[in-house]
């Protein structure tokens, strides 16, 4: 394992994009910061630039007006990144499933841009902060 | 100081100013965690995320000046560093030159320049509203901090040097118990802390000045805000609270004083919601001023009638 990866894991940084989300998924995200489960102690921080960013916790059906942002904004983050999809929505465009605005679930417009992106899937709606903690770690360990 | 000795402090002093600045930043980190209940992050985290940074690909936005870009981190940290070998070379073996006090000022805004050139050029419209907001928070608090300093020069007679300003302690006199709170609130700004991270506001302008920097470059401006949190304490202990000893009970006594100037800094860090530029300015122009303007005043007059607690 490279230098990078390993710091890469002991200091994910996470930048936060809502494409399209209810608003659960995100106020969930928000909990993992509260005292109750501080994933600080790991060195997770949320960042308010992509640039900045580790890891993009994408919530929300990827529509078609924020497809084109998305796509935007994972080309603007600082390679090696990973790319989480957070709650049904992302997972698999969930109840929308087909809708007239969904431009389909977040992987495929990740893959879009870049084909070998490191995505992974945390679902639920909206996924317990437990269940997003466990994402993360799992994503992390096989990087 | 014997040959081997100084050889030793030229190894040492900057990349032992960078480790304790990380360490200063991981208390800042730590204590604001336990402020709130959290646990907070362990030691190492501070290195951990340079390492990070350091091996993460850097990108340089397509219309960006990229020679200042890429120059500023470098300049800023730059000065810093050498603000922080005077410093130590100060304290360790005495070595002063007369007028080092203005020196120390005029490094003391050169991270800040670096940091408005370098968001400056990074064309990016949420930087330029940060730069915008930096620029004017150091008008504002430029004026103050240097106004502090003199009236720590009128208390000590006129001193120039940090070594004969360091001997005393100007704090214990009603002026310069004023000069200081002022100055730690300079200080406070100049780290770009909370009442006063205007220019960082992470919440409206997504990191504002640093938003471009990606990489090694993001790493080296983390390194220059660690390092700040070294050198700007400790100058406060030398002008204000009568400086560091190197040995014995002076030395402990020494550490106690930075750690309490830290931890000042971050209480208010915790317990103060955000300004807006234009409340900074007025606090700054307005209420530091005048109590300033107050303080050199009784500075003066106890100066000229021999009363030391004015």
């Amino acid at each position: 394992m490279s230098w990078k990866i390993w710091a890469l894991k002991k200091s994910p940084w996470v930048f936060h994009v809502n494409a399209g989300a209810c608003n659960n998924c995100d106020i969930e995200i928000v909990d993992l910061l509260t005292p109750k489960f501080d994933v600080e102690r790991f060195g997770i921080k949320l960042v308010g630039s992509p640039r900045h960013a580790d890891a993009l916790l994408v919530t929300g059906v990827g529509t078609k007006q924020a497809a084109i942002r998305l796509r935007e904004v994972y080309r603007q983050t600082a390679k090696p990144c990973v790319v989480f999809c957070i709650g049904a929505c992302a997972c698999g465009t969930g109840i929308f499933e087909g809708a007239y605005h969904v431009a389909g679930p977040v992987d495929k417009i990740i893959k879009e841009e870049d084909p070998n992106a490191i995505i992974a899937y945390v679902p639920g709606c909206p996924p317990k902060p437990e269940a997003m903690i466990s994402g993360v770690v799992k994503a992390l360990s096989v990087l | 100081m014997s040959v081997p000795l100084n050889v030793l402090f030229w190894v040492v002093v900057i990349p032992g100013t960078i480790v304790l600045g990380l360490v200063a930043s991981w208390i800042v980190r730590k204590v604001s965690a336990l402020v709130q209940y959290r646990v907070g992050p362990p030691i190492f985290q501070p290195f951990y995320d340079v390492a990070k940074l350091m091996g993460k690909e850097i990108l340089i936005p397509e219309q960006a000046q990229q020679t200042v870009f890429m120059a500023a981190p470098l300049v800023g940290l730059a000065g810093l560093l050498l603000l922080s070998i005077m410093l130590w070379r100060i304290t360790i073996t005495g070595t002063a030159y007369l007028g080092d006090i203005v020196v120390a000022i005029y490094l003391m805004v050169l991270p800040s320049l670096a940091l408005i050139l370098g968001s400056s050029a990074s064309a990016s419209p949420h930087a330029a509203v940060g730069t915008s907001r930096e620029m004017k928070l150091i008008m504002s608090y430029e004026l103050p901090l240097v106004l502090a300093f003199i009236v720590v020069i009128i208390k000590t007679g006129g001193q120039l040097s940090l070594a004969a300003i360091a001997e005393r302690a100007p704090i214990f006199s009603i002026s310069g118990f004023l000069a200081f709170l002022v100055a730690l609130l300079c200080v406070q700004a100049k780290l770009g802390f909370v009442p006063f991270d205007i220019a960082e506001a992470e919440t409206e302008l997504g990191s504002g000045v640093l938003m471009e920097y990606s990489g090694a470059l993001l790493a080296l401006w983390k390194l220059s805000q660690a390092t700040m949190l070294v050198v700007l304490p400790l100058f406060l202990v030398m002008v204000f609270l009568g400086g560091f000893g190197t040995a014995g009970w002076p030395l402990l006594w020494g550490i106690g004083k930075y750690v309490l100037m830290l931890v000042l800094v971050i209480l208010i860090k915790n317990t103060n919601p955000r300004m807006r530029i234009d409340q900074a300015m007025k606090f700054f122009w307005v209420y530091c001023g005048l109590t300033l303007a107050f303080a050199i005043t009784l500075a003066t007059i106890g100066n000229y009638c021999g009363i030391g607690w004015l």
